[in-house]
C-alpha cells in the first residue's frame, strides 16, 4: 500500500499568488480543521481570500481559473510557514495543485507536502522573478531529473531530499519503510532501557 | 572525546539507524502527545492497515483545540461550535478507547492544552524526544528535550512504530546576555529573538537558547521562549536543564520519585552543551536592551518595543502588513484602540502568566468597550488560580474566566475576534485572520495584554507597575 501514485514529469500553466509569507492559516483557516477526513478540502483552500463572510465569491483569481489547467502554484517569498496542519497540502491538492514553487518553503509544510505527493520546489530569486514576470506561462517539472523548465527555455535543477524523492518516484511508502525496521526498533528499546 | 552540544547529545541517544546520503535517520520518540485535530486521519491510516498503536504507554491524548471553553448547560451538553467539532472530539475518544491510550478528557483532572499539561504532569522529561501534531511542540525544549511538531502522516508513523524518519538539522545557539530590565518578560525576549532572526531565519536549524537572561528566566518563561521558536522557522528550540529544571519537575506525577529522581537528575544535568561545542551558527543579543514588545504587523517577527511606536515600512511586505492592521508608520502605540484582549494559550496560559496579568488587573477595571478573555492553559492551572483568587481579580475587573483550551489562539472553537476588531493577545500568531476572519492581532506578554485591557489601547505595562511602587 502506498500513499500516492508515483510522480515523474508533468507540464502545466502556473498560477501566481505573489504575496510573501503565505502561511497555513491563509491556505486553510483553522475553523475548517474540525474535519476527520482528508477529502473535499479544496473548496476551502484560501477560503478567506475567495469568499465573503456570507459565502459568496470574492473577485479572486482562484475563483476564476480552471484548476485542471493550473497545477503549479507559484507563491511569493517564503511559503507555507505556520502550523503543522497537513490539511494545508490536502487542501491544495484537492483544489488541483501538484507542485508549489517559492524562494523558500517552510520545514513542516515541506515535509507534509512530500508525504502527500505535492512537490515543493525551491528556486532562486532570479528564477522566481521570471515566474512572477510571466504569470501566464507553462512550465515542466521533471522529478526524474530534478529539472524545472520555464517557458523561455530556462532549465534549472532543484533539490528534493533523496529519500522523499525516492518515495515520490517509486511510490515507496514511508510508513512501510519504517515498519520494516521494527525488529531494529525493538532491539534499540531493549538496549536503551525503553522496553514497555 | 569531541565536545557535543545539548542537541547532539539528545539526538545521538535516539538514533535507531543513522542517516545516509539516500536515507534519513530512524529517530526514536520517547513521548507522543495527541489531540483531536491532527490525529483522526492518522488513526484511520492505522485502521486501514490493520495496525495497532505500538506503544500506548508512550502516547497521551488530550482535548484542547476544538472544545468549548464555556461550561456545559444544566443537562451536561457542551456548547460546541459545530456538530463537526463534537464529532472530532468523539472520534478521539473512540480512537483512544480502541487503542488503549490514556486520554485526558473532560473527566480528567489534568485536561488542558497539550503543551501545558505535558510538563505539568512530568510527562516531559529532560533528554526526551517529544513530538505532537502541533507546531508549538517546541515548548517542551525548555526541559532539554528535542521537541518538534509533525504532520498527520508522521503522527501515524509514530503511532505505528514509535519512530520517525528524520534528517538531522543544523544547530544555532542564541545567547541572550545581561540582565532584563524590570517589567520585561520571557515573551518580550522571544519576540525580540524572532524580530532579530526574521520569519524564516531559523529554518533548518535546531535552536539552543543560552546566556544569563535565559538562566534567570523561570521555567514558565523558558517554555514561552522555546514555544515561539517555530515563529522564526525553527522546528525546535532547547534550553539545557539546570537546578531550576530539576526543582520544577520534582514530585510531578510521571517523573521518577525519591532516590530514583536524584539519580535521573544527575544524568539530566550532564546534558548541557560541552565547553567548546560547535554550532553551525551563533547569535548574541544584549538582554539589557530588551523592552516590552508588541507586534505591529501580520507575522510574529514584525514586532518592536512598545515605546518606540510603529515603525515606518521600508518594503512592500511591511506596507501590506501595516495596511491590514490599519496602523500608520511613526504613530505611537497608544493610539491603537483595543477591542479584545486574550490571555491564554500554550505560549502564555500558565500560572506565572496569569499571576502577571492579575497583578496589573488587580483593583482596576477593563476599559469600557473592551472584551477581555482569560483562559487557563489547563485544569490544574484553573484550580491553582482559583485557589489563589486570581479568577476573582479577573472577574472583578470585568474579564471573562473560562475553562481551559486553545480558545482564541486558533479560534476554531467558537471563541473568536470579529472582523476588523483589534486584539492584544498573549498567543503566538498574528497572521491575517488567525483569530477569526478579518481579525487584527497584536502579540504581547500577559502583563502588556492586561495593561492594554485596562488602558483600552496598546500600552506599556511598566506604567502600571510604576504606579504600584509609588
Ligand atoms: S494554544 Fe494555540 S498554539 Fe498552542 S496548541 Fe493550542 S492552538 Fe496550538
Amino acid at each position: 500500500m502506498s500513499n500516492q501514485e508515483p510522480i515523474h514529469s508533468f507540464s502545466s500553466r502556473i498560477l501566481v499568488l505573489p504575496e510573501a509569507n503565505i502561511d497555513t492559516d491563509q491556505i486553510i483557516p483553522a475553523r475548517f480543521l474540525t474535519t476527520t477526513t482528508k477529502v473535499g478540502l479544496g473548496k476551502v483552500a484560501f477560503n478567506d481570500w475567495r469568499y465573503t463572510a456570507d459565502g459568496s465569491n470574492k473577485p479572486h483569481i482562484l475563483n476564476e481559473i480552471d484548476p485542471t489547467e493550473h497545477r503549479v502554484l507559484v507563491g511569493g517569498n517564503n511559503f507555507g510557514c505556520g502550523s503543522s496542519r497537513e490539511h494545508a497540502p490536502w487542501a491544495l491538492m484537492d483544489y488541483g495543485f501538484q507542485a508549489v514553487i517559492s524562494t523558500e518553503i517552510a520545514d513542516i509544510f515541506k515535509s507534509n507536502c512530500l508525504k502527500n505527493g505535492l512537490l515543493p520546489v525551491v528556486v532562486s530569486k532570479d528564477v522566481h522573478d521570471k515566474l512572477l514576470a510571466n504569470p501566464q506561462q507553462r512550465v515542466t517539472i521533471d522529478l526524474q531529473n530534478n529539472a524545472l523548465t520555464l517557458e523561455d527555455g530556462t532549465v534549472i535543477t532543484f533539490e528534493v531530499e533523496a529519500f522523499a524523492r525516492q518515495c515520490l518516484l517509486e511510490g515507496v511508502d514511508a510508513m512501510g519503510w519504517l515498519l520494516k525496521r521494527l525488529p531494529d526498533i525493538e532491539k534499540f528499546e531493549q538496549s536503551h532501557g525503553k522496553a514497555a | 572525546m569531541t565536545a557535543k552540544s545539548l542537541f547532539e547529545k539528545v539526538w545521538d541517544a535516539h538514533v535507531v539507524e543513522p542517516e545516509g546520503a539516500d536515507k534519513p535517520a530512524v529517530l526514536y520518540i520517547d513521548l507522543h502527545l495527541v489531540h483531536e485535530v491532527t490525529s483522526p486521519q492518522a488513526f484511520s491510516e492505522l485502521d486501514a492497515r490493520g495496525l495497532k498503536v505500538r506503544r500506548p504507554d508512550r502516547t497521551f491524548a488530550t482535548l484542547d483545540h476544538s472544545i468549548p471553553t464555556l461550561r456545559p448547560d444544566a443537562d451536561g451538553n457542551r456548547p460546541y461550535v459545530t456538530a463537526q467539532a463534537k464529532k472530532q472530539v468523539e472520534t478521539l475518544e473512540a480512537n483512544a478507547a480502541t487503542h488503549g491510550l490514556r486520554l485526558f478528557g473532560y473527566d480528567a483532572e489534568n485536561r488542558g492544552v497539550v503543551h501545558v499539561i505535558g510538563p505539568e504532569m512530568g510527562l516531559t522529561q529532560p533528554g526526551y524526544t517529544v513530538v505532537c501534531g502541533d507546531s508549538h511542540t517546541s515548548t517542551h525544549g525548555a526541559f532539554g528535550c528535542i521537541a518538534f511538531g509533525i504532520g498527520t502522516s508522521e503522527v501515524g508513523h509514530v503511532l505505528a512504530t514509535q519512530c520517525l524518519a528524520q534528517r538531522k538539522p543544523k544547530t544555532m545557539r542564541i545567547t541572550v546576555d545581561g540582565k532584563l530590565q524590570p517589567g520585561v518578560t520571557g515573551k518580550d525576549v522571544a519576540l525580540t529573538v524572532i524580530a532579530t532572526l526574521g520569519f524564516s531565519g531559523g529554518t533548518g536549524y535546531a535552536l539552543e537558547y543560552a546566556g544569563d537572561v535565559i538562566r534567570d528566566l523561570d521555567m514558565e518563561g523558558r517554555m514561552t521562549v522555546c514555544n515561539l521558536s517555530i515563529e522564526a522557522g525553527a522546528r525546535c528550540g532547547m534550553i539545557a536543564p539546570d537546578q531550576k529544571t530539576i526543582d520544577w519537575l520534582r514530585g510531578r506525577q510521571y517523573v521518577p520519585q525519591g532516590e530514583a529522581y536524584d539519580e535521573a537528575a544527575k544524568g539530566w544535568l550532564a546534558l548541557a552543551s560541552d565547553e567548546g561545542a560547535v554550532f553551525d551558527k551563533e547569535i548574541r543579543i544584549d538582554g539589557s536592551t530588551i523592552e516590552p514588545m508588541a507586534t505591529w504587523g501580520t507575522s510574529p517577527d514584525q514586532g518592536a518595543a512598545i515605546v518606540r511606536g510603529v515603525p515606518v515600512a521600508d518594503n512592500e511586505d511591511q506596507e501590506r502588513a501595516l495596511k491590514y492592521m490599519g496602523f500608520t508608520g511613526g504613530e505611537a502605540r497608544e493610539v491603537e484602540k483595543v477591542d479584545v484582549v486574550f490571555i491564554g494559550s500554550c505560549t502564555n496560559g500558565r500560572m506565572a502568566d496569569l499571576r502577571a496579568a492579575a497583578a496589573i488587573m488587580k483593583g482596576r477595571k477593563v476599559a469600557p468597550g473592551v472584551r477581555a478573555l482569560v483562559v487557563p492553559g489547563s485544569e490544574w492551572v484553573r484550580l491553582e488560580a482559583e485557589k489563589e483568587g486570581l479568577h476573582e481579580i479577573f472577574l472583578d475587573a470585568g474579564a471573562e474566566w473560562r475553562l481551559p483550551g486553545c480558545s482564541m489562539c486558533i479560534a476554531m472553537n467558537g471563541d473568536f475576534v470579529s472582523p476588523g476588531q483589534l486584539a492584544v493577545s498573549t498567543s503566538n500568531r498574528n497572521f491575517e485572520g488567525r483569530q477569526g476572519p478579518g481579525s487584527r492581532t497584536v502579540l504581547a506578554s500577559p502583563a502588556t495584554a492586561a495593561a492594554s485591557a485596562v488602558a483600552g489601547h496598546v500600552a506599556d505595562p511598566r506604567q502600571f507597575m510604576a504606579l504600584e511602587e509609588a
